[in-house]
């Protein structure tokens, strides 16, 4: 086994913040980067993975049979079709649930780290054993939250979770920031969710309509659209998990236009 | 607090939305990183009293024990003010005659007991 593998949680605990997302634009832009990257769904409830990489028409086997027996793991990993560094693992029927135990995970992941150098796990949604279980295969962890009170608070019950259980580095990425927003302090600053869940920031993506646009292509903003603003933040944060250091983007320079000026004034700290 | 507030303050308009957010999240925070519940923290608390009360006479009535989060780390905090301790030094106003009686007679009830 590999010892250098990464193996990388993505998880939210809140549903919808963003994690496939995430997930998908992190293994294109390592991949580009040059590392053989494995991204694992591991929502078998929910799969979604698939399809935001365009792949769902080429799974043959899935997770399931790899752990069965029924199949060899090269046989079930699906190759991305641009980028050759990066493979899928889909994930099984969700009636794997019933069955799937902590060590299943384990062992797909340790499988996985003979031939990849980063691994990848999308995370499904909630605290329960979905959860449990990929957080037991895991190393280190990334938490994705949006700016808003249920988003932070549910990622707090995470990270709780993840500390107990000694993954690290636990890192976040603050997703759908909206400048404008902030700069009228009608939504959380970056400080405020940085200091309240007391984590590192690994990065932060702005609110991009494109997100929308390459979902519906099944081709990830980092691949084809890398001027896009997203795009750019999931370049920076692939970047950043490379151990390169690069600042973090200022949503207040990010507004256009007379207003930005007045925002910033208005944003003055007085005491 | 921010200019923006100052005016909003000055116009009587609501404050923008995002401190009421970060208020209301420090406090839903505070309580779900303890995960005690206030019977649990009211036994607990019964406790550690009793076992400080082996050692020195405090008193129960001023006594508190709670919870503090703060950055991630929530800190058991016990503020127990002394009367003496029982192997008799004076803590609070009182003469060295009556330190000397009280802390025979507890020393008494404590083997008694």
């Amino acid at each position: 086994m590999a010892t250098d593998t990464r193996v990388i949680l993505i998880c939210s605990g809140k549903g919808g913040v963003g994690k496939t997302t995430l997930t998908a634009n992190l293994g294109i832009s390592l991949a580009r980067q040059g590392e053989t990257t494995a991204v694992l769904d591991a929502d078998f409830g929910l799969r979604n993975l698939d399809l935001l990489l365009g792949l769902e028409n080429r799974i043959v086997y899935t997770a399931q049979e790899v752990l069965e027996e029924e199949c060899r793991l090269d046989q079930a990993l699906v190759k991305h079709k641009q980028e050759s560094n990066l493979s899928l693992l889909p994930a099984g029927n969700p009636r794997m649930l019933d069955w799937i135990k902590p060590d299943d995970m384990k062992r797909i992941v340790e499988m996985l780290s003979d031939q990849f150098k980063y691994v990848l796990i999308d995370c499904p949604a909630g605290v329960e054993d979905g959860f449990k279980n990929a957080m037991h295969a895991s190393k280190e962890a990334i938490v994705v939250t949006n700016p808003e009170v249920s988003a932070v608070r549910d990622a707090d019950r995470v990270i709780g979770l993840l500390n107990t259980n000694g993954i690290k580095p636990v890192q976040l990425v603050l997703n759908r920031v909206r400048p404008k927003m902030m700069a009228n302090q009608e939504m959380l600053s970056i400080d405020d969710v940085k200091d309240i869940l007391a984590l590192p920031l690994l990065g932060l993506v702005l609110e991009d309509e494109q997100v929308i646009v390459s979902t519906n292509r099944g081709e990830p903003l980092t691949l084809n659209s890398t001027n896009s603003p997203a795009a750019k933040c999931y370049l920076n944060i692939a970047r950043r998990l490379q151990g390169e250091e690069i600042a973090l983007i200022d949503p207040a320079k990010e507004i256009a236009g007379f207003g930005a000026k007045f925002r910033r004034l208005m944003q003055t700290k007085i005491f | 607090m921010t200019l923006r507030d100052i005016i909003y303050k000055l116009l009587r308009r609501q404050p923008a939305s995002a401190s009421t957010a970060r208020e209301r999240l420090q406090l839903v925070l505070a309580h779900d990183r303890s995960d005690l519940s206030t019977d649990l923290l009211d036994q607990m608390r019964k406790e550690i009293l009793e076992v400080v009360a082996k050692y020195v006479e405090i008193d129960m009535d001023e006594g508190a024990v709670s919870l503090e989060t703060e950055d991630r780390m929530t800190a058991l905090v016990a503020n127990l003010p002394i009367k003496r301790t029982l192997n008799g030094q004076i803590k609070l106003l009182e003469t060295a005659k009556e330190k000397k009686e009280k802390s025979e007679n507890l020393e008494g009830g404590l083997t008694n007991s």
